[in-house]
C-alpha cells in the first residue's frame, strides 16, 4: 500500500515516562484515508495517549508516527495540528470565551475573516443540532451534551482532513448518547472524514468503526474489521466482546446470540 | 486639638503628603508589575528559572525595610535622591506577590483548556495571551492587590529616609511624643490602604473566571 492511502501510521511506537515507564509499547497501526477507526480498551489502556502521539502533544519515545506520509517530528507542530481536529476526552471548552468564540477559533487563528467566521459557526451549529441562540452563551451556561457537540463543532471548524476524538460521547445518559451517536454517523458519512475515535464502549466501537483496534495495557491486542472482530478467537478481544454480552446485529459464531 | 482638627487645620499639608505617598505607591506598584508579570510568565515557561527567581524575591522580602533603604543608599543615579530610593525599594518588596501569583495564575488554569488550544494548534503566544492569561488574571490582580496594600504601609517608613508620604507625620509623632500627629499620618494612610484593598478586590472578583 503507498503512503498516499495511509493517512497515519504508527511505526514500532513506544511511549515511555521519564522514569523509563512505557505506556505504549512497540505500536504499528494504520489508519487509512476516509476510514474510521476505533480505538477501544479499557480504562488506561493507552487509548488517549495514542492519540497525543499522532498531534504530537506527546513525543514518542521510539519509532515514528507518520501523518500524510511524513513523519510527525519532520511537521511543523503548528500546522499539523491544524490540519488534525481534536475532542479531548474532558472537553476543555474555553471557559471566558462564548460558544461562537469557541467554535471559530481555528478559523480566528487561521485569520479568516470575520464575517466568514460568523458564518462557519452557524452551519457548524446547525450540523451538530445546536441552536442558533446558543452561539452568544459561555460554556458554563450549557448542559454537558451541548457541551460536548460544541466540542465535536470546534474540532470541525476549520473542516480538518483528520479527526481525533476522545470519548466524545462520554458522561451522558443514554437517551443523549444514543441521538448525537445517530448524528455523528450521519455526520461521518457526509463528510468522510479520516477519524480516530477513542471509546471503551463496544457497541460504540461497533457503531462507527470501519476497524476496530484494542488496546490493552499498552500494547495493541489485535485490529480488523466489525464483524472479525466480534468473532475473533483472541481471548482478550473474547473477554472483551463478552464482557458487553447480548446481540450486537453481527452474527457471532460462538454459539451465545 | 484633636486629630479632625489638626488635619483640618493642616489639610493643604495632609493633602501634599497623602499625593507624595500615592506617589510613591503607585510609582513602584507600576514598576513591579511591568517587572514581576513578565518574570512570573517566564518561569512558567522555563522552569528551570523558578527557584532561583522566587527565591531572590522571596529573599527580598525578608530584609527589614529600612536595611533595604540603607543597602539601596549607595547605588548611582537612585541614591541621589531620596524618593527615587524609596521607590526602588518598595518595587523590590512588591516583586514577591506579583511573580508568584502570576506563576500560579498561570500553572491554575485548567490543563484540559490550555491542552485543547495546543491541541488545536495555537503557538505558545496565542496560548499566553488568548488563554492563560485571561484565565489567570484575577489571581494576577489579587497579587496586585496584596503588593499595593503591603507598600501603602511600607512607604510610611519611608520618610525615615526623607522620601515624604505620610510617614512624616507619623516620624514627627514618634519624635515628639504625639499621638494626634502620628494619628494625622496613620489614618489617610489607613484609608488609601482600605480602598486600594476595596478597589482592586472588586476588579478580582469582576475577573474571575465564570
Ligand atoms: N503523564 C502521565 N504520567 C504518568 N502516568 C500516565 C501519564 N499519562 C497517562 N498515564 C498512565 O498511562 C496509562 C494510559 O493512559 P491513557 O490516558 O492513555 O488511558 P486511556 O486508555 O485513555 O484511559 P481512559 O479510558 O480512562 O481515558 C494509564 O495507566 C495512565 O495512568
Ligand atoms: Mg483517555
Amino acid at each position: 500500500m503507498n503512503d498516499s492511502a495511509r493517512a497515519v501510521e504508527f511505526r514500532n511506537v513506544s511511549y515511555r515516562l521519564d522514569d523509563g515507564h512505557a505506556l505504549i509499547h512497540g505500536l504499528n497501526l494504520e489508519v487509512l484515508r476516509g476510514e474510521t477507526l476505533v480505538l477501544l480498551g479499557r480504562s488506561g489502556s493507552g487509548k488517549t495517549t495514542t492519540l497525543k502521539l499522532i498531534n504530537h502533544l506527546l513525543r514518542a519515545s521510539e519509532g515514528e508516527v507518520r501523518v500524510d506520509g511524513r513523519s510527525t517530528r519532520e511537521w511543523n507542530v503548528i500546522r499539523l495540528r491544524r490540519m488534525i481536529g481534536y475532542v479531548i476526552q474532558e472537553v476543555g471548552l474555553f471557559p471566558h470565551f462564548t460558544v461562537e468564540r469557541n467554535i471559530g477559533l481555528v478559523p480566528q487563528i487561521e485569520q479568516w475573516p470575520s464575517d466568514r467566521i460568523r458564518q462557519r459557526v452557524q452551519e457548524l451549529l446547525q450540523l451538530v443540532g445546536l441552536d442558533k441562540e446558543l452561539a452568544s452563551r459561555y460554556p458554563r451556561e450549557l448542559s454537558g451534551g451541548q457541551r460536548q457537540r460544541v466540542g465535536v463543532a470546534r474540532a470541525l471548524a476549520a473542516d480538518p482532513p483528520i479527526l481525533l476524538m476522545d470519548e466524545p460521547f462520554g458522561a451522558l445518559d443514554p437517551i443523549t448518547r444514543a441521538e448525537l451517536q445517530r448524528e455523528f454517523l450521519a455526520l461521518q458519512r457526509r463528510l468522510q472524514k479520516t477519524v480516530v475515535f477513542v471509546t471503551h464502549d463496544l457497541r460504540e466501537a461497533l457503531l462507527f468503526g470501519t476497524r476496530i483496534a484494542l488496546m490493552e495495557a499498552g500494547h495493541l491486542v489485535t485490529v480488523g474489521a466489525p464483524d472479525e472482530f466480534v468473532n475473533s478467537t483472541e481471548p482478550l478481544v473474547t473477554a472483551y466482546v463478552d464482557a458487553f454480552g447480548t446481540d450486537f446485529n453481527y452474527n457471532k459464531k460462538r454459539g451465545r446470540s | 486639638m484633636n486629630v479632625w482638627q489638626f488635619m483640618a487645620q493642616n489639610h493643604t499639608e495632609v493633602l501634599e503628603l497623602t499625593l507624595e505617598h500615592l506617589w510613591l505607591v503607585g510609582a513602584s506598584t507600576v514598576l513591579a508589575v511591568l517587572i514581576g508579570i513578565p518574570l512570573g510568565i517566564a518561569i512558567t515557561r522555563w522552569p528551570s528559572l523558578n527557584k532561583p527567581v522566587l527565591g531572590s524575591a522571596n529573599i527580598i522580602q525578608t530584609i527589614p525595610s529600612l536595611a533595604l533603604f540603607g543597602f539601596l543608599l549607595p547605588a548611582p543615579w537612585i541614591g541621589a535622591r531620596a524618593d527615587r530610593l524609596a521607590i526602588l525599594a518598595l518595587t523590590l518588596y512588591a516583586l514577591l506577590p506579583l511573580i508568584r501569583n502570576t506563576y500560579t495564575g498561570i500553572k491554575g488554569v485548567d490543563p484540559a483548556v490550555v491542552e485543547a488550544g495546543r491541541g488545536m494548534g495555537m503557538t505558545d503566544r496565542q496560548l499566553l495571551w488568548q488563554v492563560e492569561l485571561p484565565l489567570a488574571l484575577a489571581v494576577i490582580v489579587a497579587g496586585v492587590r496584596v503588593a499595593t496594600v503591603l507598600s501603602v504601609g511600607l512607604a510610611t517608613i519611608a520618610a525615615a529616609i526623607g522620601a515624604g508620604g505620610l510617614g512624616e507625620y507619623i516620624f514627627r509623632g514618634l519624635a515628639m511624643v504625639n499621638n494626634q500627629l502620628i494619628l494625622a499620618g496613620a489614618i489617610p494612610a489607613a484609608a488609601l490602604a482600605i480602598s486600594a484593598d476595596v478597589g482592586l478586590g472588586w476588579l478580582e472578583k469582576r475577573l474571575s473566571p465564570h
